[in-house]
């Protein structure tokens, strides 16, 4: 199993206050070239569980494996993040090419004969023209700048993306757009995929399966299809009516 | 036939800098009546935002000329005096922007904010009359959330908050711009609840403007939808999604993720990106991105054409529409 994760919890502490479980004991696994969808509404504790499993945040406890090796305390390279404000991400001074370049030389990915050969591939896994290089963020799109923090992961080479809120900044056409990239990027690359996102509708677009998060656990897990179509959970339910869907609006008058 | 609180005319906004003149606005006309509740829809960079605003002339006046004609409730707005329009900002026609945290004052209570345009007033009025309009938004513990400061309440919280700041004066006209894009999707749902139930409860118009349209179907009554600075496509919300006569209309229909759609079908995306207006193309601005487009359509821009009896398409080659214009 590529990444597994057990009994996970992210405890916040601050002094003179009582200790704030945000994540209660989330296991789930990831096999390469599945994609994974948690979705749940602001607070659920997603974005901490994201944190942990990627090693930004200490876990209370619980651990992280990879390949069945534990994680915990380390930052693997093996997975890679991509966050919700893709402008704010990158760094405003420097421009595309120093974006990649930075990586790829931090991470001693390429030599620097090599460099130059590598970031066009990159920009054309993420379908990036290749004047965009030498601009800086503020002068390309929001779509753009995200998929330039996708181009930023893929420099790594890894093997789990995980993605949380990427595209609920982005208008629809350019979200559109951004879900395809993953989708691409997951069967090309045979990535495992974790997506973060608050809406359903968008998780069911790549992710074969779900799991909802209510108040730091998962209270529903299943098939995408599965879940959608007979919510055992009534937050769930209410999770689901919630998405602003086009054909639900109409689905009475057209029959 | 019912009363027009807000009738914009040929409405065109251009911006001078640098001796180079842009139009992000051209010839945009759009009606609401009373009570009713519109959409604006279209990608960012459309105009649509530029069009909210222009309103009551809230774009810098110094650097930015509008012409063609607002009317509310009769009055054109662009010719009238400054502090006519004070009067009418607020009182008239109220806000709501995207981003509340920006909106709201950080330094300043809750009730002060939302009692600011109501003149003269004692504390315990203020507050009264606060806790009044929150309970009417639906926020918890009003009494406690009247005398907070913004940076004490979450976003859907601010957006209630803020929805209490536009209802103080009881407007004629919402204008909602973008107010649930940063929120998730169960207090997006509440939030524009609860703008509809207020519509419903004083007769106030509501002009909503989104780039989603799955917020549109099923709770407002008309649309405007809007590229490259005009109106593409308007109509009756059920009968421009169900069945869209402008190319881009339906390029941004199939765009939205949906519950019903067949997994396994990638998203539909529109090719190329919205133009900034300095780059228009001749012709329809949409031409470059669309794939019905011809030699007509990059060298003629199109002009409203009825479609049916309640629609208007700005579009060479509109989708047939029964009872439509017969397409050419």
């Amino acid at each position: 199993m590529l990444l597994t994760v057990n009994d996970l919890r992210v405890t916040y502490r601050v002094p003179g206050h009582k200790p704030v479980e945000a994540v209660k004991g989330v296991s789930f696994q990831l096999d390469a070239g599945q994609a994974l969808g948690i979705v749940g509404e602001s607070g659920c504790g997603k974005s901490s569980l994201a944190k942990a499993i990627i090693g930004l945040l200490a876990p209370a406890s619980g651990e992280v494996l990879l390949d069945g090796h534990p994680q915990t305390g380390r930052h693997p390279r093996d997975i890679q993040m991509v966050f919700q404000d893709a402008a704010g991400s990158l760094n405003p001074r420097m421009t595309v090419r120093q974006t990649l370049e930075e990586v790829l030389r931090v991470h001693r990915m390429t030599s620097p004969g090599e460099t130059e050969a590598r970031i066009g591939e990159l920009l054309d896994l993420v379908g990036l023209p290749g004047k965009v290089l030498g601009a800086y963020p503020r002068e390309i799109s929001g779509g753009q700048c995200q998929r330039v923090s996708f181009a930023r992961c893929l420099a790594l080479k890894p093997r789990i993306l995980l993605a949380d809120e990427p595209v609920s900044a982005l208008d629809v056409s350019v979200q559109a757009r951004i879900l395809n990239l993953m989708r691409t990027l997951q069967r090309e690359l045979n990535l495992g995929v974790l997506l973060i996102s608050h809406d359903l509708a968008v998780v069911r677009t790549i992710c074969d399966r779900v799991c909802v998060m209510h108040g730091g656990e998962f209270v529903e897990t299943g098939k995408t299809d599965n879940v959608l179509e007979t919510p055992e959970h009534p937050y769930t339910r209410t999770l689901l009516a919630a998405v602003p869907d086009v054909g639900r609006a109409f689905s009475g008058i057209r029959v | 036939m019912r009363e027009k609180v807000l009738e914009i005319r040929r409405l065109s906004v251009s911006f001078q800098r640098d001796g180079k003149i842009t139009v992000p606005v051209r010839d945009a006309s759009l009606t609401v009546y009373a009570g009713e509740r519109v959409a604006v829809v279209g990608e960012s960079g459309c105009g649509k935002s530029l069009t909210a605003m222009s309103v009551t002339r809230l774009p810098p006046t110094d650097r930015a000329e509008l012409k063609g004609e607002i009317l509310f409730c009769g009055e054109n707005l662009l010719t009238a005096s400054e502090s006519r329009l004070l009067a009418v900002r607020g009182h008239g026609i109220a806000y709501v922007f995207q981003d509340s945290t920006a909106s709201l004052n950080p330094v300043m209570r809750v009730y002060r904010q939302i009692t600011e345009t109501c003149g003269r007033m004692s504390k315990a009025e203020r507050i009264a009359l606060s806790e009044k309009l929150l309970e009417e938004t639906g926020l918890p513990d009003p009494p406690r959330m009247a005398r907070a400061y913004p940076c004490e309440m979450s976003g859907g919280q601010q957006q209630r908050v803020m929805l209490a700041v536009a209802l103080a004066q009881r407007p004629k006209l919402l204008i909602a711009d973008e107010p649930t894009t940063a929120l998730d999707v169960t207090t997006q749902q509440r939030v524009l609840d609860l703008i509809d139930r207020l519509s419903a409860k004083y007769g106030m118009a509501v002009l909503l403007i989104t780039h989603n349209l799955g917020l549109v179907a099923g709770r407002m009554e008309r649309v405007y939808v809007m590229y490259g600075g005009g109106m593409a496509e308007s109509g009756p919300v059920r009968d421009v999604l169900t069945a869209p006569g402008h190319p881009y209309t339906e390029g941004l229909l199939a765009a939205v993720p949906r519950l019903d759609a067949p997994r396994e079908q990638a998203l539909h995306d529109i090719p190329g990106t919205v133009p900034s207006p300095d780059a228009w193309p001749q012709g329809c601005v949409f031409s470059p991105r669309c794939e019905r487009a011809d030699d007509l359509c990059r060298t003629e821009v199109p002009c409203d054409k009825p479609l049916g009896d309640k629609r208007l398409c700005a579009c060479h080659h509109p989708c047939p529409v029964e009872g439509g214009a017969p397409c050419c």
